[in-house]
């Protein structure tokens, strides 16, 4: 049976019934457990729940060597920002150790982080940056866009034998919708459509997948039928669901709130473009961030960021309209 | 060979470990000559522990059997104590399949896990955040693990030293900081790079500034190191936390092989007080108390090591090396499309 949650809600769900699971799950952030009453520490004690300095690298390189010796750290990072002060350990220690090794080793963790936050927090906390983590091999990457699908990737991502980059969606946060109960697992790589179309493949990651299922709405009163398909974990990336939708409707627009080089649109673009090419009646259409940092003031923001009425045009442009 | 299977140091491990410290000696010294005499087997930049055999053996002589050893790249030492083989070591070094790694790793990343050695950074100082990690891992599980986690003077200054001695201090983790100052951070003397060292101040007053014990010991003395560390172990053993051991010691090789590009070939070069500074008189000193000699030495005058005992492990250690060399040469290159395994547990 399902039930009605918010997203944060969810996420939190999953790590506790993750944590009730297995032992060898712990939780640890910054700020976070910081008192007996909070409710993890009752449920699960002091040494599984802990609170850190602000030490990124160590917060970070600590999950590596405890994955090492057997447990499954989720660290709460916050903001994916913060990684970017540790990003050795990102992307230079945690998803190589076991490659070196010969196989011999593997490093079970969830670097958890919020991204994205269009709410006036400027230059450098605002930022969509899972593009630089998706070409590491060795480092998976999740992009929950709904309730449901935050909970399931978030106990797929600690159940991964793998290191997982789990980022939440700040703008996402407080949406709610229906969570199946108890076990509920998404698998890595299988993206899912969430809305069904045939004029037009939209995909998108995160918040683009609320806007872009706004967009489908309004353009759908006007007799185009558009499909919009959310990757969900863009490291593995599910290509084969783009390309099969992009035979059926000929036409793609890929909506990222990332700047446009640093995008996951830019990747899904050449990959159609190699696998998908024959299949397209127009040009490949990218609604991307504008290649600007993120501005404080609300008017400036807005004019930077994706938007409905900006995919709207989008969609509109590929069918020559 | 005697057996690791002691802690009280009676003659058997007295002579266990002068037989350590031979084995490391020899293997360091047989993977430097691979350079002149199979030129272009190894490939990269491999770090060499000549010089470091009685801190590395003193140290791990007082290890229990689940312990973690979890050092830098410079990362041959420590698995050749715990017992991991030295043909497939080798066999990694030369890139061949039946390397410890099989061929996915080289020099720099060593690891035999089955042989309590999970792994390590090329990169400097990073993994001292990873040992921490395993020591967490330790205390959370309840294992009864410490973790003996060494680094060079230079991995010091980085931030993943003092972040995770902080939080290693806070939790009361179970692990050992051994800091081996060898004198020379990559091509720098210490006290061009170091504030302790610059001030005059040994490394191991940093411990101060997590509130954990720190010592400076002799690096040269096993004895010396075993004492030193073993009483650190204890500590953390105890659930008493962290303790920062500065062992002092003298690189004898460079810091590397020299960096080429292919096909210029690379060796070793001189070591930098040589090189770079011009200090041959300091580097003649340290040679002249090279630490096997005084352990030898030491042994012998406390009727410990007779003269033929001690050739005798000579010849073995010479042998066992000789038989190392010989079978990583002759095993097969990993199958080129084998690259693509273990990107994914």
């Amino acid at each position: 049976m399902p039930s009605e949650m918010m997203y944060a809600q969810a996420m939190a769900t999953a790590i506790t019934e993750e944590m009730t699971r297995d032992s060898s799950v712990i939780f640890y952030g910054q700020n976070l457990g910081m008192t007996d009453r909070d409710p993890l520490v009752r449920k699960f004690g002091k040494s599984r729940v802990r609170i850190t300095p602000i030490s990124e690298t160590a917060e970070m390189g600590i999950a590596v060597g405890a994955a090492m010796n057997g447990l499954r750290p989720v660290v709460e990072l916050w903001m994916s920002e913060f990684m970017l002060v540790a990003m050795g350990q990102l992307l230079n220690e945690a998803p190589r150790l076991r490659y070196m090794s010969g196989g011999q080793i593997k490093v079970p963790l969830v670097f958890k982080a919020g991204y994205g936050f269009a709410a006036g927090w400027a230059g450098q906390h605002s930022n969509c940056i899972y593009h630089t983590m998706m070409g590491i091999p060795g480092l998976k990457v999740a992009l929950p866009s709904t309730p449901a699908d935050a909970k399931g990737l978030m106990a797929a991502s600690i159940r991964d034998d793998n290191p997982v980059m789990y980022l939440h969606h700040y703008m996402t946060m407080l949406d709610k919708g229906p969570v199946p109960d108890g076990d509920y697992v998404i698998p890595f790589g299988v993206a899912d459509v969430k809305r069904a179309g045939s004029d037009v493949t939209l995909v998108a990651t995160g918040w683009m997948v609320t806007k872009s299922l706004a967009a489908a709405e309004t353009l759908a009163k006007e007799g185009i039928s558009v499909e919009v398909i959310d990757p969900r974990t863009i490291a593995p990336l599910d290509v084969d669901t783009i390309v099969q939708s992009v035979k059926k409707t000929g036409r793609l627009v890929l909506v990222d709130q990332a700047p446009r080089h640093a995008s996951v649109s830019a990747i899904i673009a050449g990959e159609i473009a190699e696998h998908g090419f024959h299949h397209l009646k127009a040009p490949v259409k990218m609604v991307t961030a504008l290649d600007t940092s993120i501005p404080y003031s609300e008017p400036l923001e807005k004019y930077v960021l994706p938007s409905e009425e900006k995919i709207v045009q989008a969609v509109k442009s590929v069918l020559g309209k | 060979m005697p057996k690791n299977n002691k802690k009280a140091l009676g003659k058997e491990r007295l002579i266990w470990m002068y037989t350590q410290m031979l084995r490391i000696r020899e293997f360091e010294e047989r993977v430097k000559r691979t350079f002149v005499e199979h030129p272009g087997v190894i490939r990269g930049h491999t770090h060499l522990a000549d010089g470091a055999e009685a801190s590395i053996v003193g140290a791990l002589a007082t290890r229990d059997e689940s312990d973690l050893a979890m050092p830098s790249y410079r990362c041959h030492g420590y698995p050749i104590v715990l017992g991991t083989s030295v043909k497939k070591m080798m066999a990694e070094i030369y890139g061949r399949k039946d390397g410890l790694c099989q061929g996915f790793g080289g020099s720099m990343h060593l690891a035999d896990p089955a042989h309590h050695f999970p792994g390590t950074s090329g990169i400097i100082g990073q993994a001292i955040a990873h040992a921490t990690g395993a020591a967490l891992a330790a205390q959370v599980k309840k294992s009864g693990q410490v973790i003996y986690c060494f680094f060079g003077d230079g991995a010091s200054k980085q931030g993943a030293f003092y972040e995770s001695l902080n939080m290693a201090a806070v939790w009361k983790l179970p692990i050992v900081y051994i800091l081996e100052n060898n004198q020379y951070q990559v091509y720098t003397r210490v006290e061009l790079e170091d504030a302790n060292a610059a001030a005059g101040d040994p490394l191991s007053q940093k411990a101060q500034a997590f509130s954990i014990p720190g010592l400076t010991v002799d690096g040269t003395d096993p004895l010396k190191v075993y004492e030193a560390v073993g009483k650190a172990v204890k500590r953390a053993r105890a659930g008493l936390g962290p303790s920062l051991i500065e062992s002092k010691f003298y690189r004898f090789s460079a810091h590397g092989n020299a960096i080429t590009v292919p096909p210029v070939p690379t060796q070793f070069p001189e070591h930098e007080a040589i090189e770079t500074y011009g200090r041959k008189a300091e580097y003649a000193a340290a040679r002249a108390r090279d630490p096997i000699l005084l352990f030898r030495k030491k042994l012998k005058s406390k009727g410990v090591l007779s003269e033929s005992a001690a050739k005798q492990i000579e010849d073995s250690v010479r042998a066992e090396l000789e038989q190392a060399v010989q079978f990583a040469l002759a095993s097969p290159f990993p199958s080129p499309e084998e690259a693509t395994k273990y990107v994914y547990a």
